[in-house]
């Protein structure tokens, strides 16, 4: 038994907006992860499969090709390379064994691009656990490749149909279910979003990417990058990188939130570009897309993974500290990028880290270094791509 | 008490079925805000709150219901904390109270996260009335148990609103509620069978709040208000 408590607040944002029988539940939780995360044994354990079988540390790539388009070093922490090919299985790993440590043996996930799902259908083959994912029908369409490697995982694979059909409603879903099977089943949730814990937790899993890219730079050049560039969903690839950087005050922090059809238009998932007003989703009160009554808009991007109008309540905190700054890029120039960095790098980067990349790429500064988190591999995204492009 | 979701149909016809409660000898009525994304609703509630949003339902118009059926019965509003906070928690509390409204459910709200509207609601003689589930420690039940004000609304099942026509045993959760708090203790969630009312209030409930079953009634019949109404009437006639 710890005396200690998770950060449960960022500053106004966080907390837990949730139907009261989940809250024992949380607490659980926090209970559960703050033994899990001082246990020799369980940090051992969890290393152990984040090497073997992850493939970590991942490596951190200088692209030089972009770099001279850009004209300043670029360089790549190549979470693409993971298994299952994203970030998302540092955080689902994490989750399953702390889900096998609290007795729970069934697991509820919901995706958006699928590489969540991906990852938490794996985590669950791994360690013998049942896994349902939750997925927007229409990312069901557009993210068939994940759709059917779940299905091989033995994951079950349960379409929602409400609203715009994506990732927002895949999440209350899975809220609901784990509301109604809180007893024996333990919600991965796969982004720093959710009431808390889970920002911290999920935190705590990918903060992996940051430490690790923190110290291959330092290897290779001698000194921190000028930028640390992230593309920004409900945020935890950034965060996880933001984290190892946030105290290192010389270190621009940009977080790349999808501009969709435009910001003008309100077609988009940029709650923090676009200023938008603190509200709660999916039991936290971060920046949301909402409405004057409160109603939460849909989101829009091209790309599945960052089509949510909510965000990590840290990210929210950061934004308003000044700390970190965020920006968005539209689906045309994150398509654009995706083809680019194919051509130029032989790397096909996910529609969603394709955002960041097209950042870099397109605005000027005055940085001599900058350090992307490539949060994912482009093959899920293809047929759509080539599709979106006339090239099919 | 009857659940009743405003603007389903739309606002004309929720007024119209919110009389045929109060004609069928409702005590209370809660009266939802319709909300986008509703987590502690199952899919009826939550497709009617679809409905009641495309069809331009708003909190005002909600509290325009409010505010003429609070002349006939005390009128409890369920809102999510997103509606409550998009208003502004004082300003909310305002409108409820010019409203005639006696209550309020927030039902993603727990104790933790509720001070401000707690204090809001309590200095205008609003009854901020609190979610107790059956999975809450017993604890949390003291803590919510002595804030509950009006009624404590009893979860009587792990899970999210709708219908759960098998369940009938709910004498635990309600000793242990009870044991905890001085104010009536109502119960919902899964109740949609006169019997199951009626089992409710012999193992103790002093209210028992009928949600989804009235409103899939809404849904499903051509005449929603008379065929509430009547349902309404069956569940009394249980309870009495």
């Amino acid at each position: 038994m710890t005396t200690d408590r998770l950060q449960h607040r960022f500053g106004y944002y966080g907390g837990q907006y949730v139907p009261e029988t989940l809250m024992p539940a949380l607490a659980e939780l926090e209970e559960a992860w703050l033994s899990a995360r001082a246990d020799p044994h369980f940090e051992a354990e969890l290393a152990l499969l984040l090497r073997d079988y992850a493939g970590r540390p991942t490596p951190l790539y200088h692209a030089a090709r972009l770099s001279e388009v850009a004209g300043r070093k670029i360089y790549l922490k190549r979470e693409d390379l993971l298994h299952t090919g994203a970030h998302k299985l540092n955080n689902a790993l994490g989750q399953a064994l702390l889900a096998v440590r609290m007795g729970k043996r069934r697991i509820i996930a919901e995706t958006g691009a699928g590489q969540h799902g991906v990852a938490s259908a794996t985590a669950c083959a791994l360690l013998d656990l049942e896994c349902v994912v939750y997925m927007g029908a229409e990312d069901i369409r557009r993210q068939q490749p994940n759709v059917q490697r779940m299905g091989l995982l033995g994951a079950t694979v349960v379409p929602v149909e409400a609203g715009a059909r994506t990732l927002k409603e895949a999440v209350s879903q899975a809220i609901r279910d784990w509301v109604t099977n809180v007893g024996d089943s333990h919600y991965i949730i796969g982004s720093a979003v959710g009431p808390a814990p889970y920002p911290v937790i999920v935190r705590d899993l990918q903060r992996c990417i940051g430490d690790e890219a923190r110290e291959q730079i330092l290897e290779r050049e001698g000194r921190l990058p000028e930028r640390v560039i992230a593309c920004v969903g409900g945020g935890s690839n950034a965060i996880g990188m933001f984290k190892a950087f946030v105290d290192d005050a010389g270190v621009e922090l940009i977080g790349v939130e999808a501009g969709g059809e435009g910001l003008e238009g309100g077609r988009h998932g940029a709650p923090l570009a676009a200023g938008g007003r603190p509200g709660v989703l999916h039991g936290s009160l971060s920046a949301l897309l909402q409405s004057d009554e409160g109603q939460i808009a849909e989101a829009h991007s091209v790309s599945a993974g960052l089509d949510y109008p909510g965000s990590g309540p840290e990210h929210a905190f950061l934004r308003d500290s000044g700390r970190a700054q965020y920006v968005a890029v539209n689906d045309d120039d994150a398509l654009a990028a995706f083809v680019r960095t194919a051509e130029l790098e032989g790397i096909i980067p996910a529609l969603e880290p394709a955002h960041a990349i097209h950042y870099v790429l397109n605005q000027p500064s005055d940085s001599t270094l900058d350090l992307i988190c490539l949060s994912g591999r482009g093959d899920k995204d293809l047929a759509e791509v080539l599709d979106l492009l006339g090239r099919s | 008490m009857p659940y009743l979701m405003g603007g389903y149909p739309d606002i004309e016809g929720s007024l119209a079925i919110a009389n045929g409660y109060a004609d069928a000898g409702a005590d209370l009525i809660e009266l939802g805000v319709p909300f986008s994304d509703p987590l502690a609703d199952g899919p009826i509630i939550q497709s009617a709150g679809t409905v009641a949003l495309a069809a331009g339902s708003t909190l005002d118009a909600v509290l325009g219901v409010a505010r003429t059926m609070s002349e006939r019965l005390p009128v409890v509003l369920m809102a999510y904390a997103n509606i409550v906070l998009a208003r502004g928690v004082d300003p909310f509390i305002d409108d409820l109270l010019s409203a005639g409204v006696s209550g309020v459910i927030v039902p993603d709200l727990p104790i933790e996260e509720s001070l401000l509207l707690f204090a809001s609601a309590q200095s205008a003689g609003i009854a901020l009335i609190p979610l107790a589930a059956p999975t809450s420690t017993d604890e949390r039940l003291a803590e919510i148990g002595s804030q509950a004000r009006g009624f404590l609304y009893t979860v009587a099942v792990s899970g999210t609103t709708g219908e759960r026509g098998e369940q009938s045993d709910y004498g635990e959760v309600l000793a242990r509620v009870r044991e905890h708090t001085d104010v009536p203790v109502a119960l919902g969630f899964g109740i949609s069978r006169p019997e199951q009312a009626s089992a409710a209030a012999d193992a103790g409930a002093d209210g028992v709040i009928i949600g989804s079953r009235l409103v899939r009634e809404a849904l499903e019949q051509p005449e929603p208000a008379q065929a509430c109404k009547a349902l309404v009437e069956q569940f009394a006639a249980a309870l009495r």
